[in-house]
């Protein structure tokens, strides 16, 4: 096994944090307490190359790669959360066209978010089917060469500002799972309606979208997959996503750590550094542990991904379940070692904190990483 | 009255001012005080019940409560003269006052001992304050702060005295109230004293005594801040079991309840222990820290684990669950945070 990156994606890392650190990190706090979405970022990524990380370079992209992808996110997510969402959702909401497109789909559709002309979203997720994605009720009837789209999608990371947006729906509802189909709306042509945004604990310029469907038209074309297909393209993109979640919780823990490990060296109480106390050591060294088995497993994942391993759907799920669980104890921990500090917005980490909680929820829920691990294991 | 106001008093950052109103109408707010001065002359126990049952419904308005009837009223209880109880204990029972404890400063957190905030001798027998606090709850709402300066050479601690300090004295301001993560409703902020004249009849207990002071109020008001704690613990338990009857539930759920409900049994058993030494009279100091150290660590886990019950619907603002999380995590720094909890439970276990 190797546990060294190419030079190339050392390059792409490199150039990620500079630029991460130059023009994300001054606006993290302002993206956080404005909770809008960064339109600047997006055109800094875009601008970069940064959107065209999870694209092969025959579709316009530059890589393709999740270990890649995950470097991105990783970076990106120890300045800010909601940032890196913009770098995760394009990968999330591209994967259904490139694990399911044709072709001819593939070249279409690709490009426009490869140059990040245009931002990817992916809609699964409704009232009534969270955990339980095939209970949906979204319904797409064909009319000769197009679908028509009705009903409602709930928290849809970038249902409001996404161009592309891959649309889960029911084509024959009375097979279950079997009946559900996946199509790709372009906004221009296949307009869908965002009543409502949702106020978060945290990645809170990551717009979370209510997305209704009414009378929506969708040419047969944009049909991913055969008819009834949808629900396995639907988990199989997730467990091709769910190592970028593991890299944005392992980002945000690094983020954290990295502000607390300074912010202890340089805080004196009883007349020394706190860090200097065997308590606060102790601390330290489990936090950095937690931190360092983390990456390795996220990038396992990524690496099983890239090489398509029979086993990439377990280890994908515990890189996920893993690292989010390692976020939430490592950034509650870093307010801790701020005391007072940790918990005012003049300091990052009480914002690195909220932006940890979301990573084992969203994406299958850490509970649902567990129904999978265990599904693998006993089958 | 107090529950049904929640989710604005946090999402408003608006002090519950109806809710602690209500509170002093139900002699809420002087439960530790005696009926001699107006208050219900209750006991610790009673009081880590009446503060848990408040931080069941909001955390915002049972802290502060909690601080202005432990930290912010029973020192004058404890270390006042008779005077100083006659004056100062019924304002605070009826509520007329909301009392308030000022000893960290910017460099003086975890370790209050090296407070720099100075208390020189005036001309007329009096002292003149100057310095500032910082991260003092009821900020801004208190009439009466317990102050802790330094009155003489002698290093650390055997140089702080305490101080009762009115709002409304000249010289006394309020400087950044912080946004915080939560505990949104209940201002936190610096108290800057500026060429404060106080009277020595303001002074509380001897010259040099204001660090025994400090200690003493904070022991019990470890009672206070381990009620909070169970108060949001078991909210997000019986939140989280509500939505779990209402939408159905397997077994990984299911257990996760079951670890959360007996962690804050347990955890409830430890205060209640500590607050019934305290009412007996005896030795709590220890008891005191373990409640507090065990109860916030069991709000916080309890919180997290109540939220990923609850799924995405509980991270979307106005829903308890979000809440209770950024709520609980300030239990484990305040009060001693639960690093000083832990050096104190030590030092009691090895001391010869």
């Amino acid at each position: 096994m190797n546990f060294e990156f190419s030079e190339e994606q050392v390059a792409i890392r490199d150039t990620i944090r500079e630029l991460v650190q130059d023009r994300v990190a001054p606006r993290a706090a302002e993206i956080d307490q404005s909770s809008e979405y960064p339109k600047d970022i997006e055109k800094l990524f875009a601008d970069n190359g940064i959107l065209g990380i999870p694209f092969p370079e025959q579709y316009g992209g530059i890589s393709g790669s999740s270990v890649t992808i995950c470097m991105g996110i990783e970076e990106i997510a120890k300045a800010c959360a909601s940032s890196s969402l913009i770098l995760a959702v394009q990968a999330l909401g591209s994967y259904p066209i490139l694990v399911a497109g044709s072709e001819e789909q593939k070249k279409r559709l690709c490009p426009p978010l490869a140059s990040g002309e245009k931002v990817a979203a992916y809609a699964l997720s409704e009232t009534g089917s969270g955990s339980d994605a095939a209970a949906m009720k979204t319904r797409a009837k064909r009319h000769g060469d197009e679908y028509v789209l009705n009903g409602a999608k709930q928290f849809i990371t970038h249902g409001s500002v996404a161009g592309t947006l891959v649309v889960f729906a029911q084509t024959d509802p009375e097979a279950g799972s079997r009946g559900i189909s996946a199509f790709v709306l372009e906004r221009e042509s296949s307009p869908w309606k965002v009543p409502k945004l949702e106020h978060k604990l945290g990645i809170r310029g990551s717009p979370t979208a209510e997305i209704v469907f009414e009378d929506v038209k969708v040419p047969a074309a944009n049909r991913l997959g055969e008819e009834g297909a949808g629900f396995k393209i639907a988990l199989a993109v997730l467990d091709r996503s769910r190592p970028g979640i593991g890299a944005q919780a392992l980002g945000i823990a690094e983020g954290a750590f990295d502000y607390a490990l300074n912010y202890v060296k340089e805080r004196q109480q009883f007349g020394q550094p706190i860090s200097s106390f065997q308590g606060i050591q102790f601390m330290l060294a489990d936090i950095a542990t937690q931190i360092e088995a983390s990456r390795h497993l996220v990038y396992l994942a990524a690496t099983k991904v890239d090489a398509k391993a029979p086993d990439l759907t377990k280890v994908a799920a515990m890189a996920k379940l893993f690292a989010s669980d390692m976020a939430m104890r490592v950034t509650t921990d870093c307010v801790q070692l701020l005391g007072g500090y940790g918990y005012i917005s003049d300091y990052p980490v009480e914002r690195m904190m909220r932006d940890a909680k979301i990573t084992q929820i969203y994406e299958g829920t850490n509970q649902i990483q567990r129904v999978v691990i265990a599904r693998a294991l006993l089958r | 009255m107090v529950l049904p106001q929640a989710e604005a008093v946090d999402r408003e950052h608006k002090f519950p001012g109806e809710a602690v109103q209500a509170a002093a109408e139900a002699g809420l707010l002087g439960v530790l005080i005696p009926r001699e001065y107006g208050g219900a002359g209750l006991d610790a126990l009673c009081f880590a019940i009446c503060i848990e049952e408040i931080a069941r419904a909001c955390a915002s308005t049972s802290v502060i409560i909690d601080v202005h009837t432990s930290v912010g009223s029973e020192p004058i209880l404890l270390f006042g003269d008779e005077p100083q109880k006659q004056e100062w204990l019924p304002r605070l029972a009826r509520g007329e006052l909301i009392g308030a404890f000022a000893l960290t400063e910017p460099a003086a957190g975890s370790d209050a001992a090296s407070l720099k905030m100075s208390a020189r001798r005036n001309g007329s027998g009096g002292y003149v304050l100057n310095g500032t606090k910082v991260f003092i709850t009821n900020v801004g709402r208190a009439g009466l702060y317990i102050v802790f300066a330094r009155t003489g050479p002698q290093e650390r601690a055997a140089g702080v005295s305490a101080f009762l300090v009115p709002a409304g004295a000249p010289g006394v301001r309020v400087g950044q109230v912080f946004d915080k993560m939560g505990l949104n409703g209940s201002p936190t902020g610096e108290l800057v004293l500026e060429d404060v004249e106080v009277p020595v009849a303001n002074r509380l207990a001897e010259e040099g005594q204001g660090f025994t002071v400090a200690m003493r109020a904070l022991d019990s008001g470890r009672i206070g801040i381990s009620g909070q704690a169970l108060g949001i613990a078991q909210a997000a338990v019986d939140e989280a079991g509500m939505l779990m009857r209402e939408r159905g539930h397997e077994q990984g759920d299911d257990f996760l309840l079951a670890d959360m409900a007996t962690r804050v049994e347990s955890a409830r058993l430890l205060a209640y222990h500590a607050a019934w030494l305290c009412a007996a009279g005896r030795p709590f100091t220890r008891q005191a820290s373990m409640a507090k150290l065990h109860c916030t660590d069991t709000a916080m886990q309890v919180a997290l684990d109540a939220l990923q019950i609850a799924g995405e619907q509980g991270a979307v603002a106005g829903s308890p669950f979000e809440r209770h999380v950024r709520d609980a995590k300030a239990l484990q720094i305040y009060e001693g945070s639960n690093q000083v909890q832990r050096v104190v439970i030590a030092r009691e276990l090895l001391a010869g």
